[in-house]
């Protein structure tokens, strides 16, 4: 699969609930950010994690938020990071 | 008079064997047994291959993180190297095979950006360059408030940052496995490269620590 963002990009982390394996933590649900780097593709732990192959394989991003997004209340000079699979993030406008 | 009572602890021999079990709960521990054994009866693995791959987890230490640390402070081209492509740069420079690794991404802290490492998911860490996480970073207390208030935790480290500096707090949730690159100390121009991997400790390569010197 073909990473459909590239760095600078604005993006968004779905909001959605799933009740199985994933390694999209919870407090970065429905947050936006801005994609700082691509890693490149790798299996979707979703489906390793139940003995599949992982495919299609995923494009995994770095992508950076704002202490605010994500605690609403602001903090100085404070950002984190987290590497998100292309099939969590959307594009936001 | 005063020393004429018995003090036991004073008698432990200090070769006795270890008796406790270390925390590991019993029935863990028997169903690694089981699952073991199960496995090199099976020829899935042998019983050497088990203790080649024990060996080569504890020959992972900071140590070696060190050294590279050192290495991207002397050659600015091997740092750019590292910063760009870190399994390939470290791969090269340790002479150590990182294929079955997971993959490593380097970050520099600078005057205007300090980076603290953590995985608020589970304990994943950069393991081929620092070895075995210390059990603070595996702790739910470490991965659930440096996400939430970072100053305050690289505070209880004794990491003291002035307001002005970023805090980037980099949330190891998939593939990458991340390693601090610290600010080099003021006044070791004149040091070699062992000298300089000396001064790296581990806490400033996960980046709860800055090092003596580094701020000014």
């Amino acid at each position: 699969m073909r990473p459909r963002f590239t760095p600078g990009d604005k993006v968004r982390v779905h909001a959605q609930e799933v009740a199985t394996h994933c390694r999209t933590p919870y407090y970065l649900r429905g947050k936006r950010g801005v994609v700082a780097r691509v890693f490149g593709a790798f299996p979707n732990p979703e489906q390793l994690a139940y003995h599949k192959i992982g495919v299609p394989y995923q494009p995994l991003y770095q992508v950076t938020f704002e202490y605010a997004e994500v605690w609403g209340r602001p903090q100085r000079h404070t950002v984190i990071t987290a590497d998100i699979y292309q099939h969590w993030l959307e594009s936001d406008h | 008079m005063a020393h004429d009572h018995v003090h036991p602890h004073h008698d432990r021999d200090p070769h006795a064997p270890v008796n406790e079990s270390h925390g590991v709960r019993p029935d863990s521990a028997l169903l690694e047994r089981a699952l073991r054994e199960l496995l090199i009866e099976k020829n899935i693995f042998t019983a050497a291959d088990i203790q080649h791959q024990i060996e080569l987890t504890e020959s992972r230490k900071p140590e070696l993180g060190a050294r590279v640390v050192a290495h991207a402070w002397a050659d600015p081209q091997y740092k750019a190297w590292l910063l760009k492509d870190a399994k390939a740069a470290i791969e090269n420079f340790l002479k150590i095979d990182l294929d079955l690794e997971p993959e490593l991404v380097v970050v520099e802290n600078t005057r205007e950006r300090h980076h603290v490492i953590c995985c608020t998911l589970c304990s994943c860490y950069p393991r081929a360059v620092l070895g075995i996480p210390p059990a603070w970073y595996k702790s739910p207390e470490y991965r659930s408030r440096v996400v939430i208030e970072p100053r305050a935790v690289l505070a209880e480290f004794g990491t003291t940052l002035p307001d002005d500096i970023e805090i980037r707090v980099v949330d190891s949730t998939a593939n990458m496995r991340y390693m601090v690159l610290p600010l080099r100390p003021s006044h070791t121009g004149q040091m070699s490269e062992a000298e300089l991997a000396a001064l790296v400790t581990r806490d400033s390569m996960i980046g709860v620590a800055v090092l003596a010197g580094s701020q000014r």
